[in-house]
């Protein structure tokens, strides 16, 4: 326990330490936020957003956004880079276990994701009159689960992209497909019968449903949560199964 | 009592190519153990099979009573490792490092002690990315032995040190040993091998050429002994008469003498009997050097 939260310390100053990276996972959701609020701002409309304002449906959306790209593109690179340059080598020859890295590189998904969070709630309800969550408790859990799914995405590709490289590149198109088709771009009302295809592939899709429901005053989609739950359970396994040290 | 190490017919390959082809020695408790050899001999593969790091394809092989193979976990706490090719994040902080990995054990040692003594205090709050090649080295033997290992595998340690450091890092792993650690050194550095290794195997091709302490396989492997003195044109003619005198050779006035053994006492008393005292007496004994050109029938690439 002591070794994990002195390496989960030591991540966290390290993700710090990383301006890149700090950028693209708590500045880029914000800078979304502000250019479709310019453009959209929070007047509801019955026909696009679910019926909600814009910004009351987009607010949600970022925070999942946030935990998207830890998990899409932080975590994948992070450890793709401790693969490529023996930093999974030498933690192999010490008594520290696999899972230990996996916990820690989870909790610093978690800090990072609460501050995205926090940042955007503080930016969008002042700025753009966005409604408070409804049911704050599901909405926890929603989060909760949110950063576990994407954090499991995140070791798999960890795990099986060979290089930095390779985990920049996979992880950067997954991530802007996903930030455009699954709720993080136009509405989906809008979207062709493709796009919407596509978007139901994505597991952010219904990361942002589950986390707009409770916010919104929708009621708990067992159904969104069982796809998400799957989307939790089997990269996790996949990863315990595919890792490699080397 | 039983070895620390033992290791019973290891094999160990690549795809095609054997890397590790029938090795068998054992280490005693509290030994300096050297692995020398030529780069690609095997030895990194040997000692990655005895941390646990690669699955042998055969052979039995045994660290402190655990086999590494099927209870690496277990042996981790109580083995500690300088690896080559590896390294640490780049912005984690030299005692950032120090600290996480004493924080792998309850046993650690008082990490500052060990930043001291492997000279990275002044370089306590630098990133590892900014560390010189000697100064990451120092860090990587240092971390190796937070932990207070029973065990301690050295890959070469001292490659990327100065000539002054890697003197001073001698005496350290004698200090190690010296407070009970076993140690396993990597290396082709002969004078390394030569001056700190209790006992060291000669590995080449993947197979152990050689196995004893330093002196004992000059002696066997390569025991010539060469004197070399002035005599100007004194007759010399009762060298020949000397044990262990092989051959001798003039060259002017300098007379060379090569044998073996204890040839070189047996001239120098010959000398004074027959009234002589050359101040420019030379002796030149065989290296580890000469037994491992005479082993390996070539020299040391990189």
């Amino acid at each position: 326990m002591r070794t994990l939260l002195k390496l989960t310390w030591v991540e966290l100053k390290l993700f710090v330490r990383e301006p890149v990276t700090m950028f693209f996972t708590l500045v880029f959701p914000i800078i979304v936020l502000f250019v479709m609020g310019g453009v959209f701002a929070n007047t509801p409309d019955p026909d696009a957003w679910r019926g909600v304002g814009a910004m009351n449906f987009y607010t949600p959306a970022y925070i999942g956004l946030v935990i998207a790209s830890i998990g899409l593109v932080g975590l994948p690179v992070h450890l793709s880079g401790y693969r490529e340059r023996g930093v999974l080598r030498r933690l192999r020859a010490s008594p520290i276990h696999v899972l230990s890295i996996f916990s820690s590189q989870i909790l610093v998904s978690f800090v990072i994701a609460v501050v995205g969070a926090i940042v955007i709630t503080a930016v969008a309800m002042p700025v753009y009159d966005v409604a408070a969550p409804e049911d704050l408790a599901l909405l926890l859990a929603a989060f909760v689960i949110s950063v576990l799914t994407f954090a499991s995405i995140g070791i798999l590709l960890g795990s099986v992209l060979p290089t930095t490289r390779a985990a920049q590149g996979v992880g950067l198109v997954l991530f802007f497909i996903m930030f455009m088709i699954s709720g993080g771009g136009p509405p989906p009302e809008v979207m062709n019968e493709p796009m919407r295809r596509l978007a139901d592939l994505t597991p952010l899709k219904y990361v942002i449903i589950m986390l707009q429901d409770p916010w919104l005053g929708f009621s708990w989609n067992m159904a969104n949560f069982g796809i998400v739950a799957g989307f939790l359970v089997v990269p996790g396994l996949l990863s315990v199964r595919f890792f490699r040290w080397e | 009592m039983k070895p620390v190490i033992e290791v019973e017919h290891l094999r160990k390959g690549y795809a095609s190519v054997v890397a590790v082809d029938d090795v068998s020695f054992s280490v005693a408790d509290g030994e300096i153990f050297g692995l020398l050899g030529p780069n690609g001999a095997g030895k990194t593969t040997t000692v990655e099979c005895l941390q646990g790091l690669r699955r042998a394809d055969g052979g039995h092989l045994q660290v402190l009573g655990i086999d590494p193979q099927s209870q690496a976990g277990q042996l981790r706490a109580l083995m500690g490792s300088q690896l080559q090719e590896s390294a640490l994040p780049d912005r984690i902080k030299v005692w950032e490092a120090l600290d996480l990995f004493a924080s792998f054990s309850p046993h650690s040692a008082d990490w500052p002690t060990l930043m001291e003594q492997w000279g990275l205090s002044a370089k306590r709050n630098a990133s590892f990315s900014s560390l010189s090649g000697g100064q990451r080295q120092r860090l990587f033997i240092a971390l190796a032995l937070v932990n207070r290992p029973k065990v301690v595998f050295l890959d070469e340690m001292t490659a990327g040190l100065d000539p002054g450091a890697r003197r001073g890092a001698w005496e350290l792993i004698r200090g190690i040993r010296d407070g009970g650690a076993t140690v396993v050194l990597v290396t082709h550095f002969m004078d390394e091998a030569e001056n700190l290794c209790d006992r060291l195997a000669i590995v080449d091709h993947g197979r152990i050429a050689a196995l004893g302490t330093p002196r004992d396989l000059i002696t066997e492997y390569a025991g010539e002994v060469r004197v070399t003195f002035s005599a100007g044109e004194a007759d010399l003619s009762w060298l020949a008469e000397i044990p262990h005198v092989r051959q001798v050779k003039r060259r002017g006035p300098v007379v060379e003498v090569a044998g073996d053994g204890p040839m070189a006492v047996l001239v120098a008393g010959g000398l004074v009997q027959h009234g002589m005292t050359p101040a420019d007496l030379r002796t030149e004994q065989s290296t580890l050097e000469d037994v491992f050109l005479k082993l390996t029938g070539s020299g040391m690439g990189n």
